[in-house]
């Protein structure tokens, strides 16, 4: 019986292998290069003064802490329903990206918010949603923390991350419903009369690509050492059985 | 070179320094992760035979740490 | 089923099962939140909806980790999963258990405390209402988090932090609900969005609990 039971991790890691130094390339020049676009050749907004630069950290972040979870819950479906083991650890993978993201988002939107709205922390509804992510990714990962099985801990896991998509999704909505809120209007969407001048959107997307492409790199990166790790207790328990 | 931020200076540079740090914590955690599970797995495929007390207690707290944890 | 309601509540009735705990847990909220922010009536006031909802939340959490927990200590929980009621219907049961043990009471001492904490006369039956429409959303989102965290020791913590969030909604629409008839402004949507939470719960959750419980159970 072979420990690499399925041909699955085997293929992803031999994928991952070779995208690996390709995508990493590509997210540094993307990051760096939009964040040094953006921080040191763009214009001051006339009412925001030198904080919209701030933007290019805050907005990615936002977007890929949302879209993670997202992913996970696709993963997470997949696990479900095709039991393929790479699909629960990639969603495992993510969780402490995505987390990380929203606290970036939650801390550049609470110091962009400081000298723009004059607090700290407004309870505005689009940070609120976010913190209630931020709350939601801890018990994740939390969960699959504290489960010793690991087939156990991924259906489990799997489970929380569908249910509580749905509630996260009526979080953003309640929130809404609560407190109308500080927070600009979608500043990047397709066709509203207020977006984000040209000048900040060409490096504010790439900016996103980076965030985006670090996001890639990164669940790669963790899934391959996830894969690694389940085949290590794999190996000892089969010693721990043969000693 | 860095150009004129006004009184938001330590606004923007905050968010600039604690973004890159979170960023980079993430990325040499991760690494650091991988790396070290690499290096066990690579020690105990090398075993092949039923293994010493020491490594098996370092390899299991390794794979326990990163596999039956997860990490933030 | 009916029996098996039944035997849950009698079980949380007897075995100082935590039947006046929650209730009591609750009256120590509504002591503790003007000794700690101060006897001003009018502030008392504008907090009084939202410090009764989060006491509910809160009082609805303690006795939770004990729903599946004690019968799959004893083993009962594998018997009721093999037995010909769906484990769906074990879950809607136990959960509809606990909310008459837990729910239902904090239903109705809520006027008696909005009087501790100087609700606005407006808002008493609105309080009513929206508890009784909320806390069985409590009881069923409650009883998916303990069934997730049900094979663990010290899952209580655990437990918590998997619920509070997804009790995020029902709060603020809940808290709404009260705040607004309180004040005499609409509040027709929120009452709409809360009792759809709990009917989607309702209907839902069991399925995804049920999951959990067999998960748990292998």
């Amino acid at each position: 019986m072979s420990i690499w039971e399925y041909a699955n991790p085997k293929k992803f890691m031999q994928t991952s292998e070779v995208l690996l130094p390709w995508v990493t390339g590509l997210a540094l020049v993307c990051l760096v290069g939009g964040l040094f676009w953006g921080f040191f050749l763009t214009p001051d907004d006339y009412k925001q003064g030198s904080t919209v630069k701030i933007i290019y950290l805050h907005v990615p972040a936002a977007i890929m802490g949302t879209s993670a979870w997202f992913m996970m819950l696709i993963t997470s479906l997949i696990w479900l329903i095709r039991r393929h083991h790479v699909s629960a650890l990639a969603a495992k993978a993510a969780a402490p990206i995505g987390l990380t993201f929203t606290v970036i988002g939650l801390i550049t939107g609470a110091i962009w918010g400081q000298p723009m709205w004059g607090t700290w922390w407004a309870w505005d509804p689009r940070l609120t949603a976010f913190l209630i992510l931020g709350l939601f990714y801890l018990g994740y990962i939390a969960l699959w923390a504290a489960v010793d099985d690991p087939d156990t801990a991924a259906d489990l896991t799997s489970v929380l991350c569908i249910v509580g998509s749905v509630f996260a999704f009526l979080s953003r909505y309640a929130v809404l419903f609560w407190n109308q809120g500080l927070h600009q209007g979608a500043s990047l969407s397709m066709d509203a009369k207020e977006n984000v001048s040209d000048v900040y959107a060409w490096p504010l997307w790439t900016c996103i690509l980076g965030f985006l492409l670090l996001f890639v790199t990164l669940v790669l990166l963790r899934t391959r050492t996830e894969i690694r790790s389940r085949r290590l207790q794999a190996l000892l328990a089969r010693e721990r059985s043969a000693a | 070179m860095i150009p004129d931020l006004g009184k938001y200076a330590g606004a923007v540079l905050g968010s600039y320094a604690v973004s890159v740090a979170l960023l980079v914590a993430l990325v040499v955690v991760s690494l650091w992760q991988g790396a070290r599970m690499k290096r066990a797995l690579a020690e105990v495929e090398a075993r092949g035979a039923p293994a010493g007390q020491t490594a098996t207690r370092t390899a299991t707290r390794t794979a326990g740490r990163i596999g039956g944890q997860g990490d933030v | 089923m009916t029996a098996l309601f039944l035997r849950d509540l009698a079980l949380a009735v007897r075995a100082g099962g935590g039947f006046g705990l929650g209730l009591a847990f609750f009256l120590l909220v509504a002591v503790l939140v003007p000794l700690g922010v101060g006897p001003d009536p009018v502030t008392l006031g504008r907090i009084a909806p939202g410090v009764l909802w989060v006491g509910a939340l809160l009082a609805c959490l303690l006795s939770l980790d004990r729903l599946f927990a004690l019968d799959f200590e004893d083993g009962s929980l594998d018997l009721l999963a093999t037995a010909p009621l769906p484990l769906e219907g074990v879950v809607a049961a136990k959960a509809l258990a606990h909310w008459v043990v837990t729910g239902l009471p904090l239903v109705m001492a809520a006027p008696v405390l909005g009087v501790v904490l100087n609700l606005a006369p407006g808002g008493y039956l609105w309080l009513v209402v929206s508890l009784a429409c909320g806390t069985p959303a409590l009881s069923i989102i409650g009883a998916f988090g303990a069934a997730l965290t049900v094979g663990l020791k010290r899952g209580g913590l655990l437990m918590s932090l998997l619920v509070l969030p997804m009790y995020v909604p029902t709060l603020i629409f809940g808290a709404e609900v009260v705040r607004r008839g309180a004040g005499g402004l609409e509040f027709g949507g929120a009452l709409v969005f809360l009792a759809a939470i709990t009917l989607g719960s309702l209907a839902l959750l069991p399925f995804a609990a049920a999951a959990a419980i067999r998960v748990n159970l292998r």
